[in-house]
């Protein structure tokens, strides 16, 4: 039946994907100090499971929890832990770290080694291998990828849908994993659909990446239960919701998740990341970044290990240019902004952006002259100047009747917004504030 | 590192487009009909154009100090209604006149609410209502004709029961004839001949070869200028479609002189200051509704206003009063017809 293969509403960033979308991908050099955060996922935090002093081999379990929705974390490196400590975290706060000065010896807890009979594995041992190896959402939400793959008994789930759209402006590691490293994304791809016996799947790619399209088309030509889907260059595409609606029509309902209407959504980068751990129990303590934005010398496409600082990144990449003025961990729409660079890469770290004064400076607040434009381009149909002034004059329990938290913050409204009105950072005030509330009651 | 970094919340990049940028691609668009004016009217138009909106653009400035606020009048709001203002007067108004209206306009109904942004009404209508309420004659009495053509747009020679006016007080006239012939026999066929002639003068309506206010008369180059702001995404479809479909359906069933649906809607929608109102001051972002529906409602409702006002009301003009009265509701709207949210019941 057709139906349209987009969603209503979104924006269009210049795209800018010219500095590194043809770059291979190369690899950084591991650095002598790495810093791995016991949180880099959403769910419980780890506890550690080293302390100073002690000797670590590279993926060596260091941290760990007792709960189920949370994802174990490796060192990256051989050596010594130097310190256990709070240390600043590309999310926004310290965070309780594993500090390790690197031995450049490399040398593995447990080498992977390719196990050629993963297919014939059960379920669970598969799930198991995926838990163990701490894999989380790498598209940047870092959900634990074990708890998604276990959805309860009452969802079934009927379409895997891959998300290699990478709708963020700068952003390229995806395409160049589609582009690399296409045939273990389909091996991985495969996995997903083992786990949960599911027979239909869709690879959602954006027009704007014609040679992954045409190199994914010809590796699924021989495939019927697996779809390339070409989607309209639009953000966010990429957010799942919004994908998901793409590519099946189904709309998640509101406060629901992609479960609900039985579909489940992986990024290419976690999905590949799944076949590493499941064919040959690598534990993730590496992953794909592109550095650009006009702040870097030489914009690239890089491998680099989990709790590399980004200094040590951004000086592989030739360093700053001369009106570096911003750092941002991830994308330009929903990136976090840096107050150092001597932050570490976590599982989620998509992208290093650096950006210009020109681009950094802030713009003045005008009020708000009801153009609609928000209103009209708002991918969760919600109105988000008026959320914003009810949280601006403090009423957020009508904000939160209009939709505060189907907000998904992707930026959509302050980017079109003509008076510049940080419309977002009101929504994030909102649901912080409404939170608090919730918690003092 | 001893580099200063910016700290900001996401997101880090802003589209381009800025209230100047919208504001003088509105002015951008009314220059052609402004042109126009000047050449069919004489160089009176250009004064009162120039009246107008150094008027609105001081009486902004000055309120401003007084109430210390920042000073914007660069941002070309104020000059927006000024030239608004001016296109809503006939052109041989004493100068004294736009300039009251500007005043009025912009003091009461922009700035006693708190400047743009918080205005309910419409300014430039605020100032064209003060205007019409207090100096009716100079308002609805218009004398110039168009370089070129008739008051009317019509050969009223030989027509001695029709007095000389604009088209729309035309059609009152006759159709106040021709809706009560036993009252009038003898006036009956110049009253036919008269609404037959005006509803074959669709070139002179369109291009503006007729009598009006200043920026009203010329369909063809206000069409452009809406046109071009559509291309633009400043202004969208749904309220000047919604108001002159409205319009045209309504005069077509009502507005005829022989029963229902026997009415002209293309006169009627290339008359007056339909064009004007509908794609550049019902279209004013701050006092129209911001949802889907309630923009169509609202450009309805303005649609309806109208066709009542001119069949049945005293005025033969009503697009100003209906914007107004439409500008009213606009909060009403907005609360009742929020979108249906993502995922939502």
């Amino acid at each position: 039946m057709p139906f349209k293969k987009t969603f209503k509403g979104g924006v269009h960033p210049p795209e800018q994907k010219y500095w590194t979308e043809k770059k291979k991908i190369k690899v950084v050099d591991a650095p002598e100090t790495v810093v791995i955060p016991l949180q880099q996922h959403i769910g419980t935090p780890n506890e550690p499971l080293v302390e100073k002093k002690d000797t670590v081999k590279m993926g060596q379990v260091i941290g760990k929890s007792s709960k189920f929705v949370s994802a174990v974390c490796h060192a990256s490196v051989s050596g010594t832990v130097t310190a256990v400590e709070k240390r600043p975290h590309p999310l926004g706060t310290n965070v309780l770290s594993v500090v390790i000065k690197n031995d450049g010896q490399d040398t593995w807890d447990e080498k992977p080694k390719k196990d050629s009979d993963y297919l014939k594995l059960p379920q669970d041992k598969i799930k198991q291998r995926i838990q163990q190896a701490g894999l989380a959402g790498m598209g940047g939400a870092a959900f634990p990828a074990h708890v998604k793959l276990s959805p309860p008994e009452d969802k079934p789930i009927d379409c895997v849908i891959l998300n290699g759209v990478e709708c963020e402006p700068f952003l390229t590691a995806d395409h160049r994993l589609m582009l690399e490293n296409t045939d273990d994304i389909l091996a991985g791809l495969n996995i997903i659909m083992k786990i949960l016996n599911v027979s239909k799947a869709i690879i959602g790619i954006e027009k704007n990446k014609p040679d992954a399209i045409k190199l994914m088309k010809k590796k699924t030509a021989k495939m019927n239960t697996v779809s390339v889907l070409p989607l309209t260059v639009k953000y966010p595409q990429g957010a799942e919701k919004q994908l998901i609606k793409a590519a099946t029509d189904r709309e998640v309902p509101s406060g629901g998740l992609p479960m609900d209407v039985g579909c489940l959504v992986h990024n290419v980068g976690t999905t590949l990341a799944i076949y590493e751990a499941v064919s040959s129990n690598k534990p993730l303590i590496e992953r794909i970044v592109t550095v650009t934005g006009p702040g870097v010398k030489n914009p690239n496409n890089v491998k680099v290990r989990i709790g590399t600082s980004f200094k040590h990144i951004i000086d592989f990449c030739g360093g700053y240019t001369k009106n570096a003025a911003k750092i941002i961990n991830g994308g330009p729409m929903m990136g976090i902004s840096q107050v150092t660079d001597e932050v570490p890469v976590i599982k989620g770290t998509s992208g290093i952006l650096v950006l210009d004064e020109k681009t950094a400076k802030l713009q003045e607040e005008k009020p708000c002259i009801a153009c609609a434009r928000c209103v009209d381009i708002c991918p969760m149909h919600l109105v988000p100047s008026h959320i914003a002034s009810y949280i601006e004059y403090n009423d957020i329990d009508k904000a939160q009747e209009m939709g505060l938290f189907d907000c998904m913050e992707c930026g959509s409204c302050s980017f079109i917004c003509p008076s510049k009105r940080n419309l977002v950072q009101y929504i994030k005030l909102g649901k912080m504030t409404w939170n608090q509330k919730q918690q003092a009651t | 590192m001893e580099r200063k970094l910016y700290i900001s919340s996401a997101p880090h990049i802003t589209d381009s487009d800025s209230i100047p940028k919208i504001m003088y691609s509105v002015i951008g668009a009314l220059i052609p009909a402004g042109i126009a004016g000047i050449y069919l009217f004489g160089w009176q138009t250009l004064w009162v154009i120039i009246t107008a909106i150094i008027t609105a653009v001081f009486t902004e400035g000055i309120i401003q100090l007084l109430m210390k606020r920042p000073l914007n009048i660069g941002n070309g709001s104020a000059i927006l209604t000024g030239l608004l203002l001016a296109y809503n007067v006939p052109a041989e108004v004493p100068l004294w006149l736009p300039a009251v209206g500007a005043f009025v306009g912009i003091a009461v109904g922009k700035m006693s609410f708190g400047g743009l942004g918080y205005n309910p009404l419409n300014p430039a209508l605020v100032g064209r209502a003060f205007c019409t309420a207090s100096w009716p004659v100079y308002m609805t009495v218009f004398r110039t004709p168009p370089r070129g053509g008739t008051l009317s747009g019509i050969d009223l020679s030989n027509i001695d029961a029709i007095t000389e006016a604009t088209p729309l007080s035309i059609f009152e006239s006759a159709r106040e004839i021709l809706l009560h012939k036993s009252q009038f026999t003898e006036k009956v066929p110049d009253a036919m001949q008269a609404l037959s002639q005006l509803y074959s003068s669709y070139s002179n309506l369109f291009i503006g070869k007729i009598g009006g206010c200043i920026g009203e008369t010329s369909a063809l180059l206000l069409l452009i200028g809406g046109f071009y702001l559509m291309y633009r995404r400043i202004i969208g479809w749904k309220i000047p479609t919604a108001y002159i479909v409205t319009v045209g359906v309504l005069t077509w069933i009502f507005g005829g002189t022989d029963g229902l649906f026997t009415g002209d809607p293309i006169f009627h929608i290339l008359s007056g200051g339909l064009i004007l109102g509908a794609f550049f001051m019902a279209t004013d972002m701050v006092t129209t509704p911001i949802t889907f529906k309630g923009r169509l409602i609202f450009g309805m409702g303005c649609g309806i206003l109208t066709s009542v006002i001119r069949l049945w009301g005293g005025y033969p003009e009503g697009v100003s009063y209906s914007i107004l009265l439409m500008n009213l509701t606009t909060p009403l709207l907005d609360r009742y017809t929020k979108p249906k949210k993502f995922g939502g019941k």
